[in-house]
């Protein structure tokens, strides 16, 4: 039973992954761009949620109203103003433009919010629990968080399969040249896209600052933590990248259970593991 | 017909006078310099050192490694493991941390290596995690908030404070001056030729035969061993240790990097010119704090975008200067007359 | 003459320092069939692309229904009624038949082309439409490409080298359909390197020879012999 719980956990924790892990993998997808600030860009959001909250007196669910379009903004901007000039062939000036982004998002924030680590409250929802069955309970938020997960990558599949822009996404991702043939600016795709992942962004955030505490420095480990999921998942699936974030989630909270300092330890054997044995990752969407 | 390769023109003089002078300028520092002057020039050489690898690495062999500080850490706690669990000499232990950083780069690489671009780079820093909370665990060298180097042990590395000062000053330099001679000629050899071949198109170079993925797992094995040689001669220096001092991403990745950008990649000299003006930044601009680091990021980003060539690299462009010659010309012999 | 709905002047391309085109001349009419015919290298791909926008060129060289059009990107001239079909077809492997289709028609332009149509023209691709585009032969995937291109209802059609990689009897397949894109009052631009197919269905023709234009004027009036001095420069 002890051990259900465990795995229950993980589970619910790895929604949190996914999300992080599906806006990485979006963009990887349509542009071929690994953001490196994308962790930072998760903090800030946090950051960003804390000040809406706290200003506008309203709880953070509420605030996602007002996140989620600001991030999609600032994602649209960044891609537009910066990112776009990176992209090409050369895989190095994309990996330093964020590299360099990554370090003044950490640095503007311990300038603007110190080191001081700040939580997002929700109220009661925080410590409600369901008694799912004898012995077993499980948090009313970290299930909304998973259902929440699920939705989100259910919400992209649809987008990306179902929609004209979607289309769009996935045919500048294979032909940008001919796609601009079809009356597509690349530029806007692109910067969509980003909107799009930051969007996503701002969701995963709201749920990481009411979960636990956090400070400027904490980026690095999310992206970590969001392309773990990614590899562990597969490449160019987005349920891949769900179950990526599962199966990281367990591993964590199976590590945690043997000792608190092995968790991130586990996550990342869980990794390395997936990687010797199976590097494709698990859900690999084979393309012919 | 014979065919003769040879290597630049008048910038290998002027290149080799400018090495010898400053390096004779430079042995000599214990006389002229104080002991800050010591610790700065120090830092320089490693910085210099670790830019050019990471130059060797990214530049010329296409691995762009965001986890060299794995290199750094390791070479750095088998040094300090060596030095004070098992007795060993110090100063014997910086190359033997060498071989042990290089004996662990070798499965990191079978397992790295399965990773592609983008993937691969953040691959090499997960693994740099992996070491960084695996050190955590060492009690015996002081877990999480690591140790301080015993005094036994320092007194082993010389006998006076002066001595030790200088013998690691010229190691530090020595080390700098052998990695970079390394570099020099392995770009010059066959293997420098194959990199070069890699970097401009690679599969293009392995249908003429090279060895892609040899030669790739060759240059990671090596740049590790001379990482951790300095990993090892750094903390040695510093006389403590700690799993965040020793793994730090920021230190041994983030700044290198900004320092090989803005020097310029894919030219020995511009990690040399990067890191000159990296410390020009830090001695004037680091009071600042966290400003002077979101400068320097907001530098990288700029030049990044308007000059991707690096300082040296437009300079380069612009009057043609090698300072280390590394293009080749074809010279043909004589004819064979009938 | 009633004004070129198309009009190249003195177009020069450049790849990079290599020229490409030097000052080439072209019009076409509104509902007009043109060929552009010469031989591999003659610059007749770096014409189209230079017209579609994916080559930079001098704002006023290329003018298109009175406006110039020269320095506009791809996108840019897409939208303005200019649809490509690019050389080796271009689908969109991760798109299925029909998205390919759809996404051509992504600008919205009303017109005489729809997805139904698109099928009564081509039934191969109506049998196929929601198998992925690299499950079809190489002729479906041209009739695709084609169909693609005329969802987006262009005023001129500009098609390189269809033929390409295909049967004889399944070029004739795909040019027997172009009367029926011509009926429509779409200009035609085709470029090949199959002379007779092309000359059959134009009305006029120019032939290029490294980067110039050799010889033009009726498809009736060339014959055989200035039509082959013109291609191979002899």
């Amino acid at each position: 039973m002890e051990w259900i719980n465990v795995i229950l956990q993980g589970v619910l924790v790895g929604g949190l992954y996914a999300m992080f892990a599906a806006g990485l993998s979006l963009i990887f997808g349509v542009m071929r761009l690994v953001n490196i600030a994308h962790g930072d860009l998760i903090v800030l959001s946090a950051y960003v949620a804390l000040v809406v909250a706290q200003t506008l007196g309203i709880g953070p669910l509420t605030a996602l109203i007002i996140v989620v379009p600001v991030m999609a903004m600032i994602g649209y901007a960044l891609q537009w103003f910066v990112l776009n000039r990176t992209l090409g062939d050369d895989l190095l000036p994309p990996l330093l433009v964020t590299f360099g982004l990554s370090v003044i998002i950490q640095n503007g924030l311990l300038t603007v919010f110190t080191a001081d680590s700040v939580k997002l409250q929700a109220g009661p929802i925080e410590v409600a629990t369901i008694r799912l069955a004898e012995g077993l309970y499980v948090g009313v938020l970290p299930l909304l968080q998973f259902a929440v997960a699920v939705a989100v990558i259910a919400g992209l599949q649809l987008i990306f399969y179902r929609t004209a822009i979607g289309r769009a996404f996935r045919a500048t991702a294979d032909e940008p040249a001919v796609a601009q043939l079809m009356g597509l600016d690349n530029r806007h795709v692109f910067a969509l896209a980003m909107a799009l992942s930051l969007a996503v962004v701002a969701i995963a955030s709201v749920f990481l600052a009411v979960r636990a505490n956090f400070d400027p420095s904490q980026g690095p480990a999310r992206l970590i933590f969001g392309f773990e999921a990614v590899i562990i998942g597969g490449l160019g699936s987005l349920w891949g990248t769900l179950a990526g974030g599962l199966i990281l989630g367990v591993a964590q909270a199976v590590g945690a259970h043997l000792d608190p300092g092995w968790q991130i330890l586990a996550g990342h054997i869980a990794f390395l593991i997936v990687l010797a044995a199976r590097p494709q990752g698990l859900f690999p969407k084979v393309r012919t | 017909m014979t065919v003769r390769v040879a290597f630049g023109g008048r910038g290998n003089w002027i290149g080799a006078a400018l090495g010898a002078i400053a390096f004779a300028a430079l042995a000599a520092a214990p006389w002229w310099g104080g002991r800050d002057d010591l610790q700065l020039l120090s830092e320089i050489y490693a910085y210099v050192v670790l830019a050019s690898l990471w130059n060797l690495l990214a530049g010329y062999a296409g691995l762009v490694s965001v986890g060299q500080q794995a290199y750094v850490g390791l070479g750095a706690y088998s040094l300090f493991a060596l030095a004070i669990l098992f007795g060993v000499s110090p100063l014997w232990s910086i190359p033997l941390a060498g071989l042990i950083g290089a004996g662990l780069s070798i499965p990191v690489a079978l397992l790295v290596f399965r990773l592609r671009g983008h993937y691969f780079a953040i691959g090499t820093w997960i693994v740099a995690e992996v070491f960084r909370l695996s050190a955590s665990q060492v009690s015996a060298l002081g877990g999480g908030s690591g140790t301080s180097l015993p005094a036994a042990v320092v007194i082993a590395i010389a006998p006076t404070r002066a001595l030790r000062d200088f013998t690691m000053y010229w190691i530090a330099l020595l080390l700098a001056a052998a990695v970079l001679a390394l570099i020099v000629l392995l770009l010059r050899s066959r293997y420098g030729l194959a990199l070069k071949a890699m970097r401009d198109a690679e599969l293009a170079a392995a249908c003429s035969g090279v060895d892609v993925y040899r030669t790739k797992f060759l240059v990671y094995v090596v740049v590790a061993l001379a990482t951790a040689m300095l990993g090892g001669l750094i903390f040695l220096q510093k006389l403590r240790i700690s799993p965040d001092a020793a793994f730090s991403v920021n230190d041994w990745t983030a700044f290198v990097i900004f320092i090989t950008v803005i020097g310029g990649i894919g030219r020995i000299e511009g990690p040399i010119v990067g890191t000159l003006v990296f410390f020009a930044l830090r001695q004037t601009l680091a009071d600042l704090g966290t400003i002077y680091l979101m400068m320097l990021g907001l530098v990288a980003i700029v030049i990044m975008l308007a000059a991707p060539k690096g300082i040296w690299g437009m300079v380069a462009a612009r009057f043609g200067w090698q300072l280390f010659p590394l293009e080749r010309t074809v010279l043909s012999g004589e004819r064979q007359q009938r | 003459m009633p004004e070129a709905l198309l009009a190249v002047r003195e177009l020069e391309a450049f790849y990079g320092d290599f020229q490409a085109l030097f000052g080439v001349s072209v019009e076409v009419a509104r509902g007009e069939a043109v060929a552009v015919i010469g031989a591999n290298g003659a610059g007749k791909s770096t014409l189209l692309k230079s017209i579609a926008g994916l080559l930079r060129a001098r704002s006023d060289a290329i003018t298109f229904a009175g406006e110039p059009i020269g320095g506009l990107p791809a996108y840019a001239v897409a939208a303005r009624g200019i649809a490509l079909v690019p050389e080796g077809r271009g689908l969109f492997p991760s798109l299925s038949v029909e998205e390919n289709l759809l996404i051509g028609g992504q600008l919205g332009r009303p017109g005489a082309w729809t997805l139904r149509r698109i099928y009564e023209l081509f039934p191969a691709l109506g049998q196929r439409r929601k198998l992925p585009s690299t499950a079809l032969s190489g002729g479906q995937q041209q009739m695709a490409a084609l169909g693609r291109a005329l969802m987006a209802n262009p005023q001129l059609l500009l098609c390189d080298e269809i033929s390409l990689g295909l049967a004889p009897i399944v070029v004739r397949e795909i040019y027997a359909r172009l009367p029926a894109v011509r009926a429509e009052g779409t200009a035609i631009v085709l470029v090949e390197q199959d002379v007779v197919q092309a000359l059959a269905a134009s009305f006029r023709v120019y032939c290029l020879q490294e980067g110039r234009v050799a010889l033009s004027g009726a498809a009736k009036d060339l014959t055989r012999e200035a039509i082959a001095a013109a291609y191979f420069g002899v």
